[in-house]
């Protein structure tokens, strides 16, 4: 049975976690993220979960790793200085291949910057900011009925690819509440498990090896170092690294289309907006308030791996706009794979584009 | 139609709660949209909290209010913070006792902690007053929504107490 509730982003992001099967929680309070742990304290032990306040986001990080490895769904949710700190595990996660999802409420910095206020200012940092070479999958919601999808969503990816998966919201979606429906059961795809007598690094064509958690009955050992595909560490062997490392970068590259997930408005469209989280409302409010065909929307609700494929939706396109709670960040990705000129819309300060700021800029560029 | 309704006072008059309901009356019990948002703030008791919502027949897309027609302010440093540059096309509702000021536009006085540490017998629902005066004094949502919205929003064992708090309210704001 589904039911409709009135509830806040955060809220709805922990009830996601748990229809999606999530049994773990490890984290730190944080603002504008605290919520999330709050209600998986009072609700992951009556599922049958377990919920860990840990002693911070170090720790956080890796108990939901080591957690994912005896099987469970697990997660933490943090915001920038806790992500800062999570960096590192988040490496050995990838390199790990462990399914894991980091949900992110973002707010304002660098360092401890603005914990009430809203930002987007982590987006590269989920990509990059732990050391070497890997690819994650990152999500943007836009609304608390997303933030509901898009957790349990970010499940089923961080099974399917084996990879750390990131939730990133913020504070405006987190701390908002509207109207959400929430269903009475969710579809749920767990990793592939190990085949018999494969090894436990050991990928088919798609990249991604079968699954054998501790306690499977697989005896796998598991190291942030380099290793061949028993698992055992190969720390000089250059063609070991370089085929461990592609194999963990293009397991989630190549599968860009199908990770895919984003909504076109007005394709044949002169000026195009591309934007993800919510400062795609306030494109949405001008579109309606000044219906146009000239102009268009590509609103982003998957921006790792980035789907470059969806900008060639527009072919008439003439100029690129992109407002972000940021300097520019995820514009850079966007300028790299057109030839148009792409207009970085930067807000910073916590506060949300209003519709005459995009009027503004959409009337300069036209 | 679009109304973009703040709410303002101190902390721990329910501020924020008047807003959850409000919002919650329109997007589960009255076929409307709702969007309620809030100042996160250091707040602690005693000092300026502010919550807003939006409600629309339509889907909300632009979250955030930007500028208020209803305004409900329960205290002096909530009127001077959230409620002085009102337009002149607001409607204002405040609660007569803690603001001294008075906006230019068209405003109703409430006595809404009166009545509620008066006849009501407890100060803490004042602001359930306030939402009765609110829907009767604007018909931002149906006195049956907000009701549901009430009940479904207060402790267990005052429903009775809330709900007398609600028909003051409504009372109150149909005379305003």
């Amino acid at each position: 049975m589904s039911r409709t509730e009135f509830m806040q982003g955060n809220a709805a992001c922990a009830e996601g976690a748990l229809a999606a099967g999530c049994r773990f929680f490890g984290g730190y309070p944080i603002t504008p993220s605290t919520e999330i742990a709050e209600a998986m304290a009072r609700k992951l032990p009556k599922a049958g979960g377990v919920f860990i306040s840990m002693e911070d986001e170090l720790a956080s990080i890796a108990a939901v790793i080591g957690a994912a490895w005896t099987g469970a769904r697990a997660m933490t949710a943090t915001s920038g200085p806790g992500f800062s700190l999570m960096m590192e595990n988040i490496g050995y996660a990838a390199m790990t291949e462990t399914p894991c999802v980091v949900v992110n409420i973002q707010r304002g910095g660098p360092s401890t910057g603005q914990p009430t206020r809203a930002a987007q200012g982590d987006m590269l940092q989920c990509r990059f900011g732990s050391h070497g070479d890997y690819s994650t999958i990152a999500l943007t919601p836009n609304s608390v009925q997303e933030m509901f999808d898009l957790t349990a969503k970010a499940f089923d990816l961080a099974d399917r690819y084996r990879v750390p998966t990131f939730l990133m919201s913020d504070e405006i979606v987190g701390h908002m509440r509207e109207r959400v429906t929430i269903p009475g059961a969710v579809e749920v795809e767990r990793p592939r498990p190990l085949a018999e007598g494969a090894l436990p690094f050991e990928a088919g064509d798609d990249g991604t090896p079968g699954f054998a958690p501790f306690g499977s009955g697989r005896a796998v050992h598991v190291t942030g170092l380099t290793h061949d595909e028993r698992g055992y560490p190969d720390t000089t062997d250059p063609e070991a690294h370089d085929k461990l490392v592609r194999r963990l970068v293009a397991k989630v590259e190549s599968a860009r289309r199908d990770i895919a997930d984003y909504e076109v408005v007005n394709p044949d469209a002169e000026t195009v907006f591309v934007t993800y989280g919510p400062p795609s409302r306030t494109v949405e409010q001008v579109m309606r308030d000044r219906p146009d065909d000239s102009i268009g929307h590509l609103r982003l609700r998957v921006v790792w791996p980035f789907p470059e494929f969806a900008l060639k939706v527009f072919p008439n396109a003439r100029t690129f706009l992109m407002p972000e709670l940021n300097m520019g960040q995820m514009v850079r990705e966007v300028q790299r794979h057109v030839d148009q000129p792409v207009i970085s819309i930067p807000k910073i300060g916590g506060e949300l584009h209003t519709p005459a700021e995009l009027v503004r800029v959409l009337e300069a560029y036209r | 139609m679009r109304h973009e309704i703040r709410f303002s006072g101190y902390g721990g008059q329910g501020i924020i709660l008047s807003a959850v309901i409000l919002g919650r009356a329109a997007a589960l019990y009255d076929d409307k949209y709702a969007v309620q948002t809030q100042v996160y703030g250091p707040e602690a008791r005693g000092g300026a909290s502010m919550g807003q919502v939006v409600i629309d027949d339509e889907p909300i897309l632009y979250p955030e209010v930007t500028e208020p027609d209803i305004y409900v302010i329960m205290s002096q440093q909530g009127f001077e913070k959230y409620g002085i540059r009102a337009g002149m096309d607001a409607v204002m509702l405040l609660d007569a006792d803690l603001v001294r000021s008075r906006p230019d536009c068209r405003h109703y006085e409430i006595p809404a902690t009166a009545e509620a540490k008066g006849a009501l017998g407890r100060e803490i629902v004042a602001n359930i007053v306030m939402i009765g005066a609110l829907v009767t004094a604007t018909g931002v949502v149906s006195r049956e929504a907000i009701e549901r919205a009430v009940l479904d929003s207060v402790p267990k064992g005052t429903e009775e107490l809330n709900q007398k708090a609600l028909k003051r309210g409504f009372e109150l704001g149909e005379r305003a």
